[in-house]
């Protein structure tokens, strides 16, 4: 039976057992005189008789998928005369990877030495028993499981918290698959950055003013060349987002302000989603948008004011980085803006305030722990950020705060570092790893922040 | 109000007769009593607000005595803080909301074109049902209006200006030493001070409150209604409220209104000893409301 075959049958089976479990609960109600005199509504009943049924049936199943591969390889392996088999770890896995390629006829069987052509023989035997045994042990697990589980019901039964308390381990795996993931990423970059800081000391990466990880690769140079300064690739994440920041924040505070403000509901009710829609341009858009349109209309701009101005600016890359973040600021400033109470606004305009002055000195003092948790979250949009800088900003790792001038980011380098043909573990590609690690902290801590500061401001008016 | 209710009261006045046709024409009758006064600080003639398609107020014309407190009783939902928010223009910033009729404040019609309504606001001051304090310190609250209006140049003038304004609404003693904290920390019946003291602090001529004791405990409401007495030596006071005993222990005259109309205004004595109208007789006398 397929893996296909034996999911449906069991997905089968799990309604049959709801349906069955559902009915004789009715029937146990019936003697009784209705369902009212049962524990549970017949609801509970079914689902848990279907959990009964359905719950090892899956675990078994999904032990059998993990486990089915190894145990049947080696049974493979040991089913050979000794030699056969090669002898070292490399070579025995390419035997068997030929072995398994041979078994579902990607490579010929002709070309093949007889050993593996008998070896492919007995993998097939094997799965095809394997695939025959799972299926009625897991079908035999599911039954059983029904039958046992309708076995011990009885009017009395808490079929709805047990079916609560299943519900609430699901739910709980659910979430911890999020929070599992997040941690296997840190942890694995953790790692790697560790071995990336054997190589190259921790102090020289965090305070080293030049970065040009191309010289290291060369063996002799390993760690020592000191040409894994971080500093310039931060300035320049830095001077970016900042650039970025100074467009993004008043634009897009005053269009929150007016759309919250002064804005009928019409002209709002177009005007929000409206302003939403630049969050759905893919950044690689707003890439070649700033590449080509922007960055060179700066350097004409600088050209014709006697300025020279590189191709690919920070200016550029800055500029577009803070149109494309314009909507987070003004969606969350709007949110915090339209919270303020509307007696804070009547206290003020009966105290005989105009609107700008009730804006200026209520409206923008109450809401401003959550502008600020709104511009902390486009800060670390912006500071994770690499289409955009790496069309319009280039690649140059120079130490300047001058935004007239080609700059890199942390992306930016994380992503050149690991373009092209690598060794794994040379510190060139460690690098990213490490680079990896400071951003994640440096955001974290950001949201950190702004989370803090949005639920502050929370209960300021609950 | 509910209908049964007031079919109830309009059956108990007068037995006998089409209860509904009775309401109506009891609501069509001119106001009952004394709604103009002599020495008026604001005249309103022929007043009616729309919120949109619907009428809130109609034809109502009442005369808001100088250095007087007049109260606004009625049914909830008869227009009493609609009519309250007409008089500073406060339902400008309504959307929808239109305002028709005459308003004097000292023979200065309050609608006119040249009339701003900011300016307006700064003179006829308002307190909300609920306390409604800026997330600002106490200090701040109350130097808010006059440093937005110029009052105080200096420091020292603010300063004095806050204190007279705390002193008048009885709260320095309780706030004297925590200026600086935030006014939202206060209790609610302070808060409501707190108000109370920041619309005075711009030195209005009118001071209108919608229900301003509605949020407070009986000892909070008795701190005010004092208050209000000693206001009214110096200020013209309007004041909403839905306990007839507030209306008869502060005010000097009662306004009644019912559905949007203005049914009786006399001496708050009058109203409450022998009313002459016989919705405001059902209500007083707590048969609905
Ligand atoms: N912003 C508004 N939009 C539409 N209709 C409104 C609005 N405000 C009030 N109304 C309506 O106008 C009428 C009068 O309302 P108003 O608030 O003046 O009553 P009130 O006498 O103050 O009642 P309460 O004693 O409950 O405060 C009510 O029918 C109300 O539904
Ligand atoms: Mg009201």
């Amino acid at each position: 039976m397929s893996l296909v075959n034996l999911i449906i049958t069991l997905a089968l089976l799990i309604a049959a057992a709801y349906f069955w479990a559902h009915s004789r609960s009715l029937a146990l109600a019936k003697p009784l005189g209705g369902i009212r005199h049962l524990h549970s509504l017949p609801l509970y009943y079914g689902l848990r008789g279907a959990i009964w049924c359905g719950l090892p049936a899956l675990v078994v199943l999904c032990l059998w998928l993990m486990f089915d591969d190894p145990v049947v390889q080696s049974l493979v392996l040991a089913g050979l005369p000794a030699d056969a088999v090669p002898a070292g770890p490399a070579e025995r896995s390419l035997f068997l990877s030929t072995v398994v390629n041979v078994a579902s006829g990607a490579l010929p069987a002709a070309d093949q030495p007889a050993a593996v052509v008998a070896a492919a023989e007995r993998y097939n035997a094997l799965r095809g028993t394997g695939q025959l045994l799972v299926a009625v042990i897991t079908l035999g697990v599911a039954i059983s499981g029904l039958l046992w589980g309708v076995r011990r019901m009885s009017p009395q039964l808490r079929a709805r918290q047990e079916v609560e308390r299943v519900f609430r381990w699901a739910l709980l795996a659910c979430a911890s698959i999020a929070i599992f993931a997040t941690l296997g990423i840190v942890v694995s970059v953790l790692f790697e950055s560790l071995r990336f800081f054997e190589a190259v000391p921790l102090t020289d990466f965090l305070f080293g003013l030049e970065w040009s990880p191309q010289t290291a690769i060369r063996a002799d140079q390993v760690g020592s060349s000191g040409a894994f300064g971080a500093v310039p690739l931060f300035m320049g994440t830095l001077l970016i987002s900042a650039i970025a920041l100074l467009v993004a924040v008043p634009v897009g505070l005053m269009s929150a302000i007016y759309l919250g403000e002064y804005a009928g509901s019409r002209l709002r009710n177009i005007a929000k989603p409206a302003l939403e829609i630049l969050a759905g341009v893919p950044t690689v858009v707003y890439g070649f948008f700033a590449a080509l349109s922007v960055a060179p209309f700066i350097r004409d701009l600088g050209a014709s004011l006697g300025l020279s101005v590189s191709s690919e600016s920070a200016l550029a890359a800055g500029l577009v980085m803070g149109v494309m973040i314009i909507p987070f600021v003004s969606s969350l400033a709007d949110d915090v803006i339209t919270a303020v109470p509307r007696s804070l606004r009547d206290g003020s305009l009966a105290l005989g305030a105009t609107r700008s002055e009730t804006v200026k000195k209520v409206i923008i003092p109450a809401a401003l722990p959550g502008i600020v948790g709104g511009v902390l979250l486009a800060a670390s949009r912006a500071i994770g950020e690499t289409m955009i800088v790496v069309m319009a900003a280039g690649m140059a790792a120079k130490l300047t705060l001058n935004p007239l001038e080609a700059v890199t980011t942390v992306t930016v380098q994380i992503v050149t570092l690991l373009v092209g043909d690598q060794e794994f573990d040379s510190p060139k590609t460690l690098a990213a790893f490490a680079l990896g690690l400071m951003l994640f902290l440096i955001t974290l801590l950001l949201n950190v922040i702004a989370l803090y500061i949005v639920k502050k401001y929370r209960e300021l008016y609950d | 109000m509910t209908t049964a209710a007031l079919d109830s009261a309009s059956a108990a006045a007068a037995p006998g007769r089409h209860r509904v046709t009775e309401l109506s024409e009891l609501l069509t009758q001119r106001t009952t009593g004394k709604p103009f006064v002599d020495a008026a600080k604001m005249r309103t003639r022929n007043v009616n607000v729309y919120y949109g398609e619907k009428q809130a107020i109609f034809d109502v014309g009442l005369d808001i005595g100088r250095n007087q407190v007049i109260a606004m009783i009625g049914p909830s939902g008869c227009g009493k803080s609609t009519f309250l928010r007409a008089l500073n223009r406060m339902n400008d910033t309504v959307v929808g909301c239109r305002v028709t009729g005459e308003f004097l404040l000292d023979d200065e019609d309050i609608y006119a074109p040249k009339m701003d309504p900011v300016a307006l606001r700064a003179r006829v001051g308002m307190v909300f049902q609920k306390p409604n304090p800026f997330p600002k310190s106490i200090y701040d609250n109350v130097a808010y209006g006059a440093k937005l209006h110029g009052l105080a140049s200096r420091r020292i003038e603010l300063d004095e200006v806050v204190e007279g304004s705390l002193r008048k609404a009885g709260l320095w003693e309780e706030v004297k030493d925590r200026l600086v904290q935030p006014g939202t920390g206060l209790s609610g019946g302070q808060q409501q001070r707190l108000c109370i003291a920041r619309a005075i602090a711009i030195n209005p001529e009118v001071i209108l409150m919608d229900e301003p004791c509605s949020a407070l405990d009986p000892i909070a409401t008795a701190r005010v209604e004092e208050l209000i007495a000693e206001l009214a030596e110096n200020y013209t006071i309007a004041i909403v409220t839905h306990s007839m005993q507030q209306a008869a222990r502060v005010s000097h005259r009662t306004a009644y209104f019912h559905l949007g109309k203005l049914i009786e205004v006399n001496d708050t004595q009058m109203v409450f000893t022998s009313p002459q109208h016989e919705l405001t007789e059902a209500y007083i006398t707590g048969r609905f409301g």
